[in-house]
């Protein structure tokens, strides 16, 4: 396979080609609509039709295109693969640079197989203003990809940002009922946290600027030769943290996301779920932590952030328990889970970073799953209350068998992906910080009681509600959208051993590179960042 | 399959029928995967493509396949329309009860094999790397020894009698696949529980059956108590799993092994006695509380009689809950350095024998009866395995298999025969499980009478029975290390460890008095005297069909001989000790650690007390017969309410109360108003978000001025922006 894509030259152009693509497709999408004018309702219905199937296809394409990246990436290489370098603002000294180890590599695939599941989750719930809904869908797939690809800090800022509007307009416009608020939420909580990052960027990038006097944004030019005094590299660790804790989100940043999650359509949440999320902890391990590798290793500030992720793990946990709302429950389920990821990497052992990534994975693959069932039923029934449901397993004995599977992975049973991730932040952060691996892992009780105390009420208990007697079970295209997702639920569980290959080198650098550093906070040090 | 490092070269069984021993789990998996394909096939009816358009009542039909089959614990549904069969019944009871079959005559091969080589060192087959992460190689590997080897056995060969018994038990029921699926998926964790080489391993088999205990507790899953029972009994042994969970970090975190060969191999890294090895072993046996339903996690086990009563036979008696057994009998080489650790198992054991013991003389459900001795007899293997005796423990948990598999599927051709006799007068108030409702079975059921006397027998510890050997043998290992051993020597809580020990004897003698009561009460109620299930049903009732019998048969039989696989010497039938020998190269060295100081006890010694155990087990059976009056009792619904202690009893000691009261209310209320109404919605979002929110407002006020709100432009802007950035590809310099 590997000779196949060298003889394409594949690395050479995925990257930016991964990246134009979707823009493209967004463009197509618009002149679609401006092309397809609406006859009678047949036409427009056919119209909609032939829309839903050509994003349909563009994603596809995407995923197919990005798969090759499993063979054509060298994870084991200390350099970047499918390494893109374009000059953009040399002025400014900002260039469009592109390139992946295994981190960004699983991440990004993770991002071009879930966004056609995302279409097909939404295929009939969304009937409005469907043109500007899939282009905004592709933009947002840009700016993601973006995010996991880019090596210059000012190209990683615009997809950042990127991301956030359409993702802020989809919320706004297909959401619930209090959908104007979630999304306000949305955008102020996530737009405050990345103005300090934004600051800091500039801040970093005019100081590392080369003998000229030119700025320089470069990732591996800053990585070689940023200097910071000790307290400066402190507040620069601050910026980016608070931009990355929002979209982690890490307690006490999270009160956007059950809104967010709530209101959002069935896309919205799984692409939120399964890739948004991962940008915070991303960011914490491509950005903040390798830049300031010394704060990372401070105990204090360690000390606090592991403290957060405790706190987020056991609350997210709790609070879950109580919702009425499903969405809402699985919302601070997500809370939880993305707390065990930044314990994983904050105690900063192999074991520990290895499972925050599949925790990553795990988290993406299960509770997008999680998002899509839930959608299915909201469709049917049009309630997320969990107390308006009650024994449907009689009526949709293959949507509970499902729920119930993707559940358990959630629970975290062993034999799914769950597991495998919890299991290695765990084991590798008792060998660093056994208290807090300790309070963490109560949450395996919790999450039993939150997931399965829910599945008794929707699709156990008696068949009483007149409504839920007539629920159709779940459809071909329903459940083979289902498929892959379980699928990758049980692969990850039984054999991760390709995948924490792919993982295996890039996070052991990571490990190396804080162990090797300290901060000195003596007054007039300064400290090379390496 | 995949092999990443070549089975242990050299190992006398490589090149015998245990190479396949993977297919040990692996024929039960195909029955789930089969059967689950047959269930889903037959019960999936997809919806349309626009499930949006159900609301509009297109769809009403789709109710018709609904099946109304609210059951307690039956297999025939209440309603009075006759009963259809699952239309693939028969091809399910070929793959349910065959995959077994055939996984136990595999594991029958690998015993003979066994018996003819040198099983000093354990053989070890690794399948595939599980999760390689840098210095830790957790490895998807099963492990053949003797001590598998039994559980193996015990697994395969009970599970398949359980599976016979349940073709002819659920035949009627609308789930039939499901059902199976589920029990061959069990016996898939189960199996993989016991083969794992590793602690990892097994604890994917370890809450995978748990899993499939909460599926099946659950099976009648329309009934709200079902369903709670069946989550009631995953949340309590989550509890336990962390336990398990923590056991094993700090194992790695010291030993830097998870595998039993490279634990042993690094043994030295854990002093004798010492805080680490000590906190390990009482990690571990917080898992085998939960999974075991000992004190205090015991709560969920008689709860758990809410699934069909096979799965109680099986999982609830023969083999999940006695894999905390197998835990510690696996990990022998730890607790033998851990005298506190130890002595703490035996102390709960002892504890809880006597404790549910006592609960189990005032029951009314004959389940709910064996379900507290069941607790009571998983204390006595604690107790073993506590003070060192793990051949003893191990050997009670097979007879324990034996009788108590018996007295439920027993249990269960008589609730079958009651429901039998209530479908076919229409009567649908009376509890069919209740022994206020029985009375005067053994004429219209002389079987199933004769051969749960055998195992009453059996469990009281009337000679020879298998009962009486394993009990014996516990009973006299405790009485000897309180004599003189390292158990003896520590103490726990400033208690010396011979006092305790001596107090565990007496709360072991004391469990067997109450069990040779509770347990002829049993019988008595339900097979002497008159019977109370009026005369209209009293003409339906007869013995089960012959399917079911036949299982119960060959478990009288190994209830009444199985003693003789491990005769003490003072019992010369036949061979002495052979289980004994069979186990000792798996604990034989950890037995004699934590026995070292002490001697056999004098002949004169153990024959006063095996004469007073002897005594007592006839002392609680005339007690029973002359105190208790059958005929004295009335059907349910006319029984007078209890009260005094006896209440207390009924009740169970109101701990299920204190516990909701202590622990429950306070999580989920502290949860609900606290963090969530509290913290979240007050401080986090009242405070600062909507703060921001007024500033950001002030803001937006300005911004309006410049938008034309259209949707549409935003995006075409949004595009060609990044485009136009982007675009920037093009120059060359």
């Amino acid at each position: 396979m590997n000779d196949f894509l060298t003889t394409l030259n594949y690395n050479s152009w995925i990257l930016p080609v991964l990246l134009l693509l979707p823009l493209a497709g967004a463009a197509a999408v618009l002149l679609h609509g401006r092309l397809a004018a609406a006859g009678t309702p047949e036409q427009a219905e056919g119209a909609r039709h032939q829309l839903r199937r050509m994003v349909l296809a563009i994603f596809a394409i995407e995923a197919l295109l990005s798969l090759g990246l499993w063979w054509s990436v060298d994870t084991t290489s200390s350099t970047w693969q499918a390494y893109f370098s374009r000059a953009w603002i040399p002025m400014w000294g900002m260039r469009i640079s592109l390139g992946v180890d295994g981190i960004a590599e699983m991440l990004i695939l993770l991002t071009t197989l879930m966004m056609p599941l995302a279409v097909l989750g939404g295929w009939t719930s969304v009937k409005e203003k469907l043109h500007t809904y899939f282009a905004l869908l592709l933009v947002l797939t840009t700016g993601m990809l973006g995010v996991f690809m880019s090596l210059d800090l000012m190209l990683f800022f615009v997809m950042w940002e990127l991301m956030l509007v359409p993702m802020y307009m989809i919320i706004g416009i297909w959401g619930g009922q209090r959908r104007l608020y979630a999304s306000l939420k949305f955008f102020i909580y996530t737009m405050l946290g990345s103005m300090p990052m934004l600051v800091a960027i500039l801040f970093i990038g005019v100081k590392t600027g080369d003998s000229f006097g030119r700025p320089s944004f470069s990732y591996d030019w800053i990585l070689a030769h940023g200097s910071f005094a000790a307290h400066t590299q402190l507040w620069l660790f601050a910026a980016f943290f608070i931009a990355f804790a929002v979209k982690v989100p890490m307690w006490p940043f999270h009160t956007w996301l059950p809104d967010a999650h709530v209101e959002a359509p069935t896309a919205g949440s799984v692409i939120l779920a399964a890739i948004m999320l991962k940008m915070g902890t991303f960011g914490f391990l491509r950005f903040a932590i390798p830049l300031f590798p010394g704060v990372a290793a401070y105990p204090p500030v360690r000390f606090a952030i592991l403290t957060l992720a405790v706190i987020g793990i056991v609350y997210g946990a709790l609070v879950a328990m109580v919702q009425p709302d499903f969405k809402k429950l699985v919302a601070y389920s997500s809370v939880s889970h993305m707390g065990f990821v930044i314990l994983g990497i904050f105690a900063m052992s192999v074991q520990s970073v290895q499972g925050a990534l599949i925790v990553n994975l795990a988290h993406g693959v299960s509770t997008g799953a999680l998002f899509l069932l839930v959608g299915m039923i909201y469709e049917r029934r049009h309630s997320r209350l969990i107390e308006d449901y009650g024994g449907i397993a009689k009526v949709m004995p293959v949507f509970a068998t499902i729920l119930t599977i993707v559940s358990l992975s959630s629970i975290g049973v062993p034999g799914t992906n769950g597991f495998v991730g919890e299991f290695l932040v765990l084991i590798g952060s008792f060998r660093t910080q056994p208290i807090f691996a300790l309070i963490a892992a109560t949450a395996v009780i919790f999450a039993a009681a939150y997931l399965l105390w829910a599945l008794q009420r929707i699709i156990y208990n008696p068949l009483t509600k007149p409504e839920n007697k007539i629920l159709p079970d779940l459809n071909w295209r329903e459940v083979g959208l289902l498929l892959p997702l379980l699928f990758a639920i049980i692969w990850l569980g039984v054999y991760p051993g390709p995948v924490l290959d792919k993982t295996r080198d890039a996070a052991a650098r990571f490990v190396h590179r804080v162990e090797t550093s300290s901060l000195d906070l003596s007054v007039g040090a300064n400290v090379e960042i390496r | 399959m995949m092999l990443q490092e070549p089975v242990v070269t050299g190992h006398p069984l490589a090149d015998t029928v245990a190479q396949y021993v993977w297919l040990l789990p692996v024929l039960p998996l195909i029955g789930f995967l089969l059967n689950g394909a047959l269930s889903m096939k037959a019960a999936a009816k997809l919806g349309p493509n626009d499930p949006s358009a159900a609301d509009h009542g297109h769809h009403g039909s789709a109710s018709a396949g609904v099946h109304d089959a609210d059951h307690d614990d039956a297999h025939i549904s209440h309603d009075d329309h006759p009963v259809v069969r699952h239309k693939y019944a028969g091809l399910v009871s070929l793959i349910g009860p065959g995959v077994l079959l055939l996984s136990f005559g595999l594991a029958v091969a690998i015993f003979f094999a066994m018996r003819s080589v040198d099983m000093a060192q354990p053989y070890v087959d690794t399948l595939f790397r599980w999760m390689p992460v840098s210095d830790m190689k957790i490895n998807v590997a099963l492990q053949l020894d003797p001590l598998s080897m039994v559980m193996v056995l015990v697994i395969t060969g009970i599970g398949t009698l359980i599976h016979i018994f349940s073709v002819g038990y659920m035949q009627d029921d609308p789930g039939y696949p499901r059902y199976f699926a589920y029990l061959n998926l069990f016996v898939f964790f189960m199996l993989l529980l016991v083969l794992g080489a590793n602690y990892p391993v097994m604890f994917v088999g370890w809450e995978g059956v748990g899993l499939c205990s909460y599926l099946l507790i659950g099976f009648w899953f329309s009934d709200k108590a079902n369903a709670d029972a069946g989550k009631k009994a995953f949340i309590v042994n989550r509890i336990g799993d962390f336990g398990f969970l923590i056991a094993m970090f700090l194992l790695f975190a010291n030993t830097g092994a998870l595998d039993f060969a490279g634990i042993a191999a690094n043994i030295d890294k854990l002093p004798v006695g010492g805080a680490v090895v000590t906190a390990i072993c009482l990690f571990f046996f917080l898992g085998c509380t939960g999974k075991s339903a000992q004190i205090p996690l015991y709560i969920w086990l008689p709860d758990a009689m809410a699934g069909p009563t096979p799965v109680s036979a099986l999982i609830h008696a023969a083999t999940m809950v006695t894999a905390g057994v197998y835990l510690i009998a696996r990990s022998s080489l730890l607790f033998s350095l851990a005298p506190v650790a130890s002595l703490t198992v035996a102390l709960v054991g002892g504890l809880t024998a006597l404790f549910a013991a006592t609960i189990g003389l005032k029951q009314w459900d004959i389940k709910k009866v064996l379900a507290y001795s069941t607790v009571s007899q998983l204390g006595y293997m604690f107790v073993g395995v506590g003070v060192g005796a793990y051949t003893a423990g191990v050997f009670h948990l097979v007879t324990h298999a034996f009788f108590k598999a018996l007295l439920f599927l027993g249990s269960g051709s008589v609730i079958f025969a009651m429901h039998a006799a209530y479908h076919a007068t229409h009567n649908h108030a009376d509890d069919a499980q209740d022994m206020r409702n029985m009375g005067g079975l053994k004429k219209h059921m002389p079987v199933t009478w004769v051969l749960m006397w055998i195992a009453t027998l059996a469990i009281a510890g009337i000679p020879v029975f298998s009962g009486f050997v394993s009990k014996d043998a516990i009973l006299g290992a405790v009485f000897e290390r309180a004599q003189g051993s390292t158990l003896a020597n520590a103490s726990l809580l400033g208690i010396p460890g011979s006092t305790l020990l001596y107090a565990v004897y007496a709360f072991g003698l004391a469990a067997a008095l109450l069990t040779a009561i509770y347990m002829t009460r049993m019988m008595l109620y339900t097979f002497h005297g008159p019977n109370r299930t009026g005369a209209d049903a009293e003409s339906h009732l007869h013995e089960a069909p012959w399917i079911m019998t036949g299982p119960l048969v060959v478990l009288g039989l190994l209830s009444a001989v199985g003693g003789w696989l491990n005769l003490p010497e003072f019992l010369p039938l036949g061979p002495t000790g052979v289980f004994d020998k069979w186990l000792e190269p798996v604990v034989g060295a950890s037995t004699a650690r934590i026995a070292a100081g002490g001697g056999a006890l004098a002949g004169s010694t153990e024959q006063a007390l095996i004469g007073t155990a002897v005594a007592i087990a006839v002392a609680g059976i005339a007690f029973a017969f002359v105190r208790l009056k059958p005929a004295a009792l009335v059907p349910k619904k006319d029984s007078p309410p209890s009260f005094g202690f006896a209440k207390v009893l009924e009740n169970k000691y109101y701990v299920d109360e204190a516990y909701d009261k202590a622990i429950v209310q306070p999580v989920v209320n502290g949860s609900k108003y606290i963090l969530w109404k509290g913290v979240d919605v007050g401080i986090i979002d009242g405070l600062f978000v909507n703060g921001s929110a007024l500033l950001a407002r002030a803001l937006g006020w300005i911004g309006s001025q410049l938008q034309s709100g259209q949707i549409g432009t935003y995006a075409w802007v949004l595009v060609l922006g990044v485009i136009a950035l982007l675009g920037a590809f093009v120059r060359v310099h």
